[in-house]
């Protein structure tokens, strides 16, 4: 008697599967087609969710991630009015600038002329219309660097005009084009009511504050001087990246250590919350289409599997007449099943990064796509067949091989 | 893994040293009928015993029952009654698992449409029945080349069927039938497709067989393929009859 160990064991199983998948090429094809297209959709809209997301939290790292301001508490008055409650100091940037995490920082306050006007030429024109002034802001000198701004020409203010209240003005570019002057080195003043300032640099971008570009910039020592300026009404921040929540903590401390509840600090959420939340919104969305493409896959693979059991019900009948059990005829159509399924998920996994990387490489973007979710694309092509294989399989292996073997091969 | 079939020296009841050993078939009592709208009684109670090496036909007309007693010989089908003995093991009430290593193990099948895999290769489609009869992979194809020299095929191992003659065909499925050596080899008409040359082709792989001392039993409507047989019956409506 034969050793039974070696009776229709697996690799017996995947051999068979494996030539009786691969002797319809052309049916393989067709019948792969709805997994690999539901299976490269879902690696696709997972792809361009990830790399979609990436892009959010890459321009929210850039700009929005290192970004913070302070402001003094607010409360609401009864009459439905926003009062501060609280003050910060003139030295900020420099009691900011001590904590871990800061990197630059600048006060920001808008200057209330009160009525007076602002232009190039200090001329009383009764009858010219009245035009809102561009707005002025007094700032403290490390302002460039705490709001990425950038001079097309000229200077910036320094400590020392700061200090000693100087009548010197930095041109934000729409105010400067709007006064109609252009160039720094013919010394151009721009008079604020009836007070000569001269412009010393003209500011062309900034990234944060955008604001900025339409204003007169000017020393807060000056403002403070001339323009009646009280306090620093905001204090604007570069932190580092992830360190919005100690800046968060500290900060109030540092500015208002007798109370620092009357300080508000704004700082951006951890990064990776936001790109997880974008994530999660886009995903649910593909991944149901996705879902819906699989099981449509899923459909065409059991339909031509169970097909393929009423053709072979001759091979069916020869095999169990040939000794073989119906969990071996079960075993075999299952297999066959999986196998087409993980071809599908394979080649669909391919074609999805395939797509990813060239959607992004129009778009210039990163592509972004988790590995673990290729290879699991694969093993979802896989199960999809199981399932799939499940009901094709039962009634191949209820066939009696009797009635079997009459309908020939 | 221990035996699941008991060995044919186990079977005997009566004793340790049975005389000899028991026939490769034994029908007692056996019938078969057809339940539907009306009852068809395919098969009578039939008694039939072939012992080892016997070569036996069974002929008769379509519709006679050959066919009902052919998948009751090669446990593709029940008996509606009686008891019927392969090898010495019963097998009526058997549990399907121990009939379907019965089929693997014992019994070859030949069939008029040779049923081959059009796909597999000649060596394929032989070693296919070597795997279902538990034959161990080392051994597996050494088998399927002897048996493919046995039936004269042994130069076209890598053809596939639908490249060869009906009667290499047919060979082919002997060679199927045999490599994992049965102990019944069950033709059902196997020159029914043939034309007489490679008819007699076939009877002659048939009579070298049986010469080697393999037991078989021949399905046939033609009385020429049932006169090469040692022992012929004749089926006529369900009944056994033996001829003289």
């Amino acid at each position: 008697m034969s050793a039974r160990r070696d009776r229709f064991g697996l690799r017996d199983v995947v051999a068979e599967a494996t030539s009786g998948v691969g002797a319809r090429p052309v049916r393989l094809l067709l019948t792969v087609l709805g997994t690999v297209l539901g299976i490269a959709s879902v690696v696709v809209t997972i792809g361009l969710a990830q790399t979609a997301a990436n892009r959010v939290n890459e321009r929210f790292d850039a700009v929005a991630a290192t970004q913070a301001t302070a402001e003094p508490a607010t409360r609401s008055t009864w009459s439905g009015r926003q009062q501060a409650i609280g003050s910060l100091p003139w030295d900020a940037p420099e009691r900011a600038q001590r904590l871990a995490g800061v990197e630059a920082a600048a006060t920001v306050s808008p200057v209330d002329l009160g009525g007076a006007t602002v232009s190039t030429v200090a001329v009383h024109d009764p009858s010219a219309p009245a035009l809102a002034p561009p707005p002025v802001v007094a700032t403290s000198p490390g302002l460039l660097d705490a709001v990425g701004g950038h001079l097309r020409e000229g200077r910036f203010f320094d400590a020392g005009h700061d200090a000693r209240g100087d009548r010197v003005v930095v041109l934000g570019a729409d105010a400067a084009a709007r006064l109609g002057v252009t160039r720094v080195a013919t010394q151009p003043s721009v008079f604020i009511g009836d007070v000569a300032y001269q412009v010393v640099g003209l500011l062309d971008r900034v990234e944060r504050r955008p604001d900025l570009l339409g204003a007169l910039v000017v020393p807060q020592g000056t403002a403070a001087a001339d323009l009646g300026l009280v306090s620093p009404a905001a204090l604007q921040l570069r932190i580092a990246v992830g360190a919005g929540a100690t800046v968060a903590e500290q900060l109030p401390i540092a500015l208002a250590p007798d109370a620092p509840d009357r300080v508000d600090v704004s700082v951006p959420p951890p990064p990776a919350a936001v790109q997880d939340e974008v994530r999660a919104d886009l995903n649910v969305v593909f991944l149901a289409l996705g879902g819906v493409a699989l099981l449509i896959g899923g459909v065409g693979i059991a339909n031509v599997t169970l097909l393929s059991v009423m053709e072979r019900a001759g091979e069916i009948g020869l095999r169990r007449a040939l000794g073989a059990r119906r969990r071996d005829v079960a075993a075999q159509f299952v297999a066959e099943s999986v196998l087409v399924g993980a071809l599908g998920g394979l080649i669909g996994a391919a074609l999805g990064v395939g797509v990813v990387a060239v959607v992004s490489l129009t778009q210039e973007w990163t592509p972004i796509l988790d590995l673990r979710v290729v290879a699991a694309a694969a093993a979802v092509g896989a199960l999809v067949g199981l399932l799939a294989g499940g009901y094709p399989a039962a009634k191949a292996a209820r066939l009696e091989p009797v009635a079997a073997l009459r309908s020939g091969l | 893994m221990t035996l699941l079939l008991p060995g044919a020296a186990d079977a005997p009841a009566d004793g340790p040293e049975a005389g000899p050993p028991p026939p490769v078939l034994e029908l007692r009592g056996v019938h078969r009928e057809f339940r539907g709208a009306a009852t068809v009684t395919a098969l009578q109670p039939t008694d039939l015993v072939l012992e080892s090496g016997g070569y036996l036909a069974v002929v008769g007309p379509s519709g006679s029952g050959k066919s009902t007693l052919l998948n009751l010989l090669g446990l593709l089908d029940r008996p509606s009654g009686g008891e019927y003995l392969l090898d010495g093991v019963p097998t009526a009430r058997a549990r399907e698992r121990v009939r379907t290593a019965l089929r693997a193990e014992r019994i070859g099948f030949v069939f008029q449409a040779f049923h081959l895999l059009p796909q597999r290769t000649v060596l394929e489609n032989v070693l296919l029945a070597t795997t279902y009869a538990g034959v161990p992979r080392a051994q597996r194809r050494e088998l399927a080349l002897a048996a493919l020299a046995r039936v004269g095929l042994g130069h076209r191992t890598h053809f596939l069927p639908t490249t060869l003659s009906g009667g290499e065909r047919q060979r082919v499925a002997v060679a199927r039938a045999v490599v994992a050596r049965p102990a019944v080899l069950l033709a059902d008409e196997p020159t029914g497709n043939l034309d007489s040359h490679s008819s007699a082709a076939v009877l002659e792989l048939f009579d070298e067989l049986h010469a080697d001392g393999l037991t078989l039993v021949v399905i046939t409507h033609d009385h020429a393929v049932a006169a090469r047989a040692q022992r012929r019956v004749s089926i006529t409506d369900g009944v056994l009859r033996e001829d003289a």
